[in-house]
């Protein structure tokens, strides 16, 4: 995979590349620090994943995931300063959906978040976020030094039929 | 009385104010802040108040909105009142499933239930 190009973009979502590899297309777009930005390139993913068949509760959990992952990029990354950017990177194939999701801030150690779910916690008003991608998620890894996180899920359709195939040639 | 803002349904039967969503995508990350302030301005001006906020037709909600109905929640009880869920989609229940939140808030399958569980002699119901 050649190294991505960034372009500074001001109001709207903007492609700034793509590259293939073997394992499907890498499209690559940079987006204002603006919760409303999201939804055309959500829309842009899941109607990807909606064409190789991705069931109703992997689009659900991906767009749970993609607006998580967004949520903290804009609010916890670049602080909704608008001067800065989120960078999604993203690839579908027909076995799953990869996206990676970028800010411009320091980065944090997801390790040091406490457990929403105990007790003194549960009425916390924010903190859910990283505990639902995961949930819902195959995979989500966080770049070391906290600031991307690449988020995966499988595509259960897909591996239904495989299961099928192999159970009956 | 039936009062049609543009995001919010509000309806009251009595003393009980009933909450429902005119769009599907209500709940997002986008759109929770507005909500939360109108929810929130809804419940300031009840005295002890009964509020049913129905799901119906919602089918997708962020860790914000969860957020923003613990703030309502608190907001209901430091008012003396009561707050109930009900008509949750079965995805969204499992995001309150996986948090833990089913065991904060009274959550019940329809408005009618819901209503009768303001009752303290009725039995409940949580999904």
């Amino acid at each position: 995979m050649g190294r991505m190009r960034l372009e500074k973009t001001t109001a709207t979502p903007r492609s700034v590349g793509a590259s293939s590899t073997s394992r499907g297309l890498w499209c690559r777009l940079e987006i204002p620090s603006d919760l409303k930005q999201l939804e055309e390139v959500e829309e842009t993913i899941l109607s990807q994943c909606q064409r190789y068949s991705f069931t109703d509760r992997d689009l659900f959990a991906l767009k749970l995931a993609i607006d998580e992952a967004f949520a903290n990029a804009v609010k916890h990354g670049n602080h909704c300063d608008c001067d800065k950017h989120v960078r999604i990177k993203y690839r579908v194939t027909p076995r799953r959906a990869d996206v990676v999701v970028e800010d411009e801030g320091p980065g944090f150690n997801p390790a040091s978040l406490p457990d929403p779910t105990l007790d003194q916690h549960i009425e916390c008003t924010h903190g859910r976020g990283i505990l639902l991608m995961r949930a819902f998620m195959n995979n989500v890894v966080f770049s070391p030094s906290g600031n991307s996180v690449t988020l995966t899920k499988f595509n259960d359709s897909a591996r239904n039929n495989t299961e099928h195939s192999i159970a009956f040639g | 009385m039936l009062q049609d803002a543009a995001r919010l349904k509000i309806t009251r039967d009595g003393d009980v104010v009933l909450v429902e969503f005119t769009h599907r995508k209500i709940l997002d990350e986008a759109n929770i802040a507005e909500i939360g302030d109108q929810l929130v301005a809804l419940v300031e001006n009840e005295h002890r108040p009964k509020v049913i906020i129905s799901f119906a037709g919602v089918d997708h909600l962020s860790s914000a909105a969860l957020g923003t109905l613990i703030t309502v929640n608190n907001k209901v009880r430091s008012h003396d009142g009561q707050l109930r869920l009900c008509n949750i989609h079965p995805q969204i229940f499992e995001v309150f499933v996986i948090t833990k939140l089913n065991k904060l808030f009274r959550i019940y399958p329809t408005i009618k239930e819901a209503k009768e569980s303001f009752d303290p002699q009725s039995k409940q119901s949580v999904i």
